[in-house]
């Protein structure tokens, strides 16, 4: 199915796990590092210097672009080294996440009480991805190099439904099958 | 035997060569075992998983473009002929250079961190895990692994009870692997040392995964454990990406030493399904 982002509360609830979806539209990087950033901000009253209302977060970190390319090679992050920091992001306004791997059973909980989603992108797959990134501005923590915090506009990215509004985890249900 | 002097600034270009190749070109045995593994899966999400895979390493090879975004650490492996005699500024200091080249001129992602607890970007990815062995001959084979973290942190070592044995070695590589779960980005690679010491166990593991894909180690003993861990994991149903299927490891390579007889050391080491290396002899 084609999502145009930012996403909404509805349109998040008929995703269900192991939905194939092509998002475009404007999303932000943000990563181990800068989640911390935004948590330290936060701590000390500031503002985080994105508002995540029904922002989707790519945890990625690219590799510069070639001479003449829009974007390097990106792809997504292990989801669960952010996992401490989903409940603050969903409490920002976030609506959706998109990483690899595993996450702890809590984060499931969370999708469901916040109305979020999790997605998944294929690990190891970043070539291919670059050309689906067609504008980057570095918004926050410029410091941070490849970790900083970049709006990037996606064209027709390709991700999987990982957890849903309900809470159901895609792994969950489709490991046990292949078992034996 | 005369000494072969080797001026240690001939390895900056070779390195250099070797992170950018690693980096944007999955060699031919790690294609071949994708085509393979994507035969055999069952699952169709996992099916279109590898095949993605197998269409973003001919583009990456193609483009010469990182096939991964995770660059990794760069580890590089120098075989050292004992008759070989250097000259130059300091070997290490060269391997870096090579490295900083590299990863600059490959447009390549720089994700080594000064400090592990101040964590502050080296931002030219140096400096390398270097490991250096001295062998017989006066050749110098060099090899860049480039390590990525989401599998390079799913490793783990145990020293088991001398008695655990063969089947204790099974159990261990197993429940890590459960554990791990798509962490590691399977389809991946299981590289296991056993016996050693700590050190020399996780070095092991870590080797192991530049032998080919499909080569057994030559002792049937542990050309055999390795089926059987291959098999045992191919049946945990984890999958391509971790979402479920017949392919979770594309081999298990597994290498020994000997070891004191209070111990039974077993290192896991996975790469995952960006298996990067590039070798060359100076």
């Amino acid at each position: 199915m084609e999502l145009t982002l930012p996403l909404t509360k509805e349109q998040v609830k008929i995703l269900k796990v192991g939905d194939v979806a092509y998002l475009t539209g404007y999303v932000y990087t943000c990563r181990d590092a800068a989640h911390k950033k935004i948590q330290e901000a936060l701590e000390r009253g500031e503002k985080s210097p994105v508002d995540w209302q029904d922002q989707l977060v790519y945890y990625a970190g690219p590799c510069p672009a070639k001479p003449g390319k829009v974007f390097g090679s990106n792809g997504p992050t292990t989801a669960a080294r952010m996992d401490p920091f989903v409940e603050m992001m969903f409490q920002q306004g976030m609506i959706a996440m998109l990483g690899k791997g595993d996450r702890a059973e809590y984060v499931a909980d969370l999708c469901k009480q916040y109305g979020g989603v999790s997605f998944l992108g294929i690990g190891g797959a970043s070539a291919i991805n670059a050309d689906r990134v067609k504008s980057v501005e570095i918004v926050a923590y410029g410091e941070l190099g490849t970790e900083s915090i970049k709006k990037l506009y996606f064209d027709r990215y390709r991700v999987i439904v990982g957890i849903d509004t309900e809470g159901n985890v895609l792994q969950q249900q489709e490991v046990p099958k292949y078992k034996r | 035997m005369m000494s072969r002097i080797l001026n240690t600034e001939v390895v900056v270009p070779v390195i250099e060569r070797l992170v950018k190749k690693a980096c944007c070109e999955l060699n031919d045995n790690v294609m071949e075992a994708f085509r393979s593994a994507c035969e055999q899966e069952e699952s169709v999400l996992g099916k279109e998983t590898i095949q993605i895979l197998i269409e973003n390493g001919e583009y990456a090879k193609r483009e010469q473009m990182a096939c991964c975004h995770d660059t990794g650490a760069a580890v590089v492996i120098m075989e050292i002929g004992q008759n070989v005699a250097w000259e130059g500024k300091p070997l290490k200091e060269q391997v870096n250079e090579g490295v900083r080249q590299g990863y600059e001129k490959g447009n390549l992602r720089k994700s080594m961190v000064a400090d592990p607890l101040e964590r502050v970007n080296t931002n030219d990815n140096t400096p390398a895990i270097l490991h250096t062995e001295i062998v017989e001959g006066d050749t110098v084979t060099i090899t860049v692994m480039p390590k990525g973290g989401g599998s390079e942190n799913m490793g783990a070592f145990k020293t088991l009870l001398p008695g655990q044995g063969i089947q204790g070695v099974k159990d261990f590589v197993l429940e890590v692997v459960k554990r791990v779960g798509g962490n590691p980005c399977p389809p991946y690679i299981i590289g296991i040392g056993v016996g050693g010491t700590m050190d020399k166990c996780a070095v092991m593991a870590k080797k192991a995964l530049i032998r080919p894909i499909g080569k057994r180690n030559a002792k049937p003993l542990y050309a055999e454990l390795e089926k059987e861990i291959l098999d045992a994991v191919n049946n945990t149903g984890i999958g391509p990406l971790g979402m479920g299927g017949r392919i979770t490891a594309l081999d298990v390579h597994i290498d020994y030493y000997p070891c004191h007889i209070t111990a039974l050391p077993v290192a896991v080491n996975f790469q995952c399904n960006a298996a990067r290396q590039a070798t060359e002899t100076i």
